[in-house]
């Protein structure tokens, strides 16, 4: 592995509250050092960043890769590939697939699938109840020992109260997060999108914001009875993000998220029944976009996370009704972030950063997010003013399901590092090969 | 083809108050044509229509086909039970099917909330919607405003809707026309079956039958579908009759005789008393004749029907 040296970049590092020009050397696949003028060893690639911004690489803890169950959707290492491409270095799979990861063996096919792949890291997620049928626990242990990071019956919450608070304390022991999808289907089922005006007008059955709140309250609730650590997926809603602030405020650990999407639709995307605009929890309304942006901002909302949700066309070519939920973002993301956030001063350039890398890396306890001496050689180098196209037809994910096709975004990745290799360079062809059905 | 209402039928949310006017006027002559001991025109010779129906259906189905065989089109019926549905055939397929046979309009009713702009973003034939989930049934709408014309201008008339607005397309389909030409419209119900946000679409709630029926000058009844009981939005039909039921009792007490619509089909003894439904202010008969002409109206206005209206609705079946 020859030596990087990335030369003259507005290196940000909010782990060391770095914002400055600078280089930055990578060796033996780590951080060898960050600074002003450092040679290049013999055989070094230089690539020549000035003008343009180097990062810890992006961390997501919340993406579907569809392996196990539906490789024609997606595979880890189409996963992974797209995750280069969109900056990401590090990316936590969630366990509903077929079968569920919900035992040491299925954890374990993901860590070599995602290291014969190579581009990002792909940590798994084990599930919390065996198939995730919110009944019998998982075992944290075995799933932790094969490479597990954290644990979630993502897709639906953790069905009881009872597993809930099990669950917190059992975590405790090995010190992860239980992260919750916060949905009560009593109030949810058969829903399609945000219950509001506009479901009415469109005639389709509404999902409320109550249906997430109820859960947020009663996992806070649990949090305070056993000390564990709830990280809240996917928040959408108002209520939401004021109960977790107060949470917070208590001096509870929960930590939360929030997508990309949330952060900048609502649900009048559903107009004209677009089904890619459909996803689980939905798009709310502009007061909850106007909450979720106030809590990224006083760090409510820790971090952004993509819940990167492929699906086949055929199945978003259908009524809205009978579409499933999800969209695809490991390669919108930050041009999204730096585009409505960062621009419009919701964010300072840094402050994205510590929620895109840093923050989310410190919740599962990833050794990235940093760009300290000896920290594992994950960069984004990316170009903050440059504009491009969203064009889903050249996504390196092997689906195309974005409700932002089209769009006119600011910040391009131009190169990712994972573990001191190229992942990705701009311009790569978008036939991403896929290692793992070779 | 495209005249006065565009390439389709998909709602009222989407036509301007004098696209409705017109074809409301455009009902008129064909109201007539009904009457007729020989019920046939050629304005729609040559055309040829499927009504594609994914739900089952008697009135609107038949009403349109009639209204089609009245003018003369063509018609081919599809159910969705023994049709190609029930082996897995997706609603894009289907679409592409029949756009393939060169059909001209499509009649579609369909479970699913935006069928009818699915279908018609992706055929070039137009697509009438017959009722897509809970969104819309403009031709029930349209009939619905035809009826309420008959007896009174619908500008500044109180149209209170009663029953289960969540559920009801036909309630949206109303509401949207009904404002459109400048009525006031009100909704009654539990607010178990009252949609969120139903008041941004500027109408009034009721939160009592009795308010209601002190208000308005017409009720339209919806039906309530014995799966509402089941799904819990409300105890029972029992009850449900006893707090919100339209009864001669309740009618008595209001200032004004009130008109009294239904979609059909009705519950009687569950949102409709039998002595209301049958009764002298009831115009629930004269919807169903209405039905036929307005959606005349709408398949000759769509198939790109000559404003002269008068000469074609003339013309007799001998020529």
């Amino acid at each position: 592995m020859k030596p990087i040296l990335i030369r003259g970049a507005r290196v940000v590092d909010p782990s060391v509250g770095r914002d400055e020009v600078a280089d930055i050397l990578l060796e033996g696949g780590v951080v060898r050092g960050v600074g002003r003028g450092l040679g290049a060893p013999d055989g070094a690639a230089v690539l020549d960043a000035a003008g343009l911004v180097a990062a810890p690489g992006l961390v997501d803890l919340h993406v579907h890769f569809r392996e196990p169950g539906r490789e024609d959707v997606e595979t880890i290492a189409t996963g992974a590939r797209a995750a280069a491409a969109g900056g990401f270095t590090s990316v936590c799979a969630m366990p509903n697939t077929d079968p569920v990861t919900d035992n040491q063996a299925a954890v374990g096919f993901i860590v070599s699938q995602a290291r014969r792949a190579g581009f990002a890291r792909v940590y798994p997620i084990g599930a919390v109840s065996l198939g995730q049928k919110g009944e019998q626990m998982a075992e944290f242990g075995e799933l932790i020992a094969a490479g597990a990071v954290a644990v979630s019956d993502d897709g639906k919450a953790v069905a009881t109260a009872h597993l809930m608070r099990t669950a917190l304390e059992y975590a405790l022991t090995f010190g992860i997060p239980v992260i919750d999808h916060c949905e009560d289907v009593t109030l949810s089922h058969g829903g399609a999108m945000h219950e509001g005006v506009t479901s009415t007008r469109l005639g389709l059955k509404g999902i409320p914001r109550s249906a997430e709140d109820v859960i947020v309250a009663r996992d806070i609730t649990l949090t305070e009875l056993t000390g564990g650590h709830v990280h809240f997926a996917h928040v959408s809603t108002a209520g939401a993000v004021r109960m977790i602030r107060e949470a917070k405020a208590r001096g509870l650990l929960v930590t939360a998220e929030a997508t990309p999407h949330h952060l900048t639709l609502t649900d009048a995307a559903c107009e004209g029944y677009d089904t890619n605009a459909k996803m689980n929890p939905p798009l709310r309304e502009p007061r909850d976009l106007a909450a979720l942006r106030a809590g990224l901002a006083d760090g409510t909302i820790d971090c952004v996370a993509t819940d990167h949700a492929p699906h086949h066309y055929d199945a978003k070519e259908a009524e809205f009704d009978n579409a499933p939920f999800g969209v695809v973002g490991l390669e919108t993301a930050l041009g999204l972030a730096v585009t409505e956030l960062v621009e419009p001063g919701i964010l300072s350039l840094p402050a994205l950063i510590e929620r895109m890398a840093t923050r989310p890396a410190q919740i599962v306890h990833l050794p990235a997010g940093t760009l300290a001496p000896g920290a594992p050689a994950d960069v984004v180098v990316f170009d903050p003013a440059a504009e491009w196209t969203v064009e889903p037809a050249r996504f390196f994910s092997k689906s195309r399901n974005t409700p932002f096709a089209g769009r006119r975004l600011r910040g391009l990745v131009r190169w990712t590092v994972v573990g001191g290799r190229l992942a990705h360079t701009l311009g790569d062809p978008p036939d991403a090969p896929d290692r793992s059905t070779a | 083809m495209s005249g006065a209402l565009g390439k389709d039928l998909l709602g009222l949310e989407y036509l301007t108050a004098d696209q409705i006017r017109r074809i409301l006027d455009t009902a008129e002559p064909f109201k007539e044509i009904s009457e007729r001991a020989i019920k046939k025109v050629p304005v729609l010779r040559g055309k040829t229509i499927v009504n594609l129906f994914f739900e089952a259906s008697t009135r609107t189905r038949i009403s349109f086909e009639f209204a089609e065989k009245r003018l003369s089109a063509d018609t081919v019926n599809v159910a969705a039970s023994g049709s190609s549905v029930t082996k897995g055939e997706t609603l894009v397929d289907t679409a592409r099917n029949l756009e393939a046979m060169r059909i001209d309009m499509v009649v579609m009713r369909h479970m699913s909330s935006g069928a009818a702009k699915f279908l018609a973003d992706r055929i070039e034939s137009s697509v009438i919607n017959a009722g897509d989930g809970k969104h819309e049934h403009p031709t029930q709408g349209l009939l619905d405003l035809l009826t309420i014309r008959d007896h009174r201008p619908i500008e500044g008339t109180k149209v209170c809707i009663v029953g289960d607005v969540l559920h009801s397309r036909v309630a949206r389909s109303n509401i949207w026309g009904l404002l459109k030409l400048g009525a006031e419209v009100a909704v009654c119900g539990p607010r178990s079956l009252l949609p969120l946000g139903i008041e941004e679409l500027g109408v009034c709630c009721f939160r009592r039958v009795e308010e209601a029926i002190e208000w308005a000058d017409v009720l339209n009844v919806l039906r309530l579908q014995l799966e509402r009981m089941e799904a819990g939005y409300i105890p029972s039909l029992r009850e449900y009759y006893r707090v919100f039921g339209v009864t001669v009792e309740r009618l008595e007490k209001a200032p004004r005789d009130l008109l009294i619509l239904h979609p059909g089909p009705m519950n009687r003894g569950v949102e409709i008393d039998s002595r209301v439904a049958d009764g002298p202010h009831s115009v629930i008969l004269g919807q169903v004749t209405n039905g036929v002409a307005v959606r005349m109206a709408v398949l000759y206005l769509l198939a790109g029907g000559n404003p002269d209206l008068a000469e074609a609705a003339k013309g007799g079946a001998d020529r």
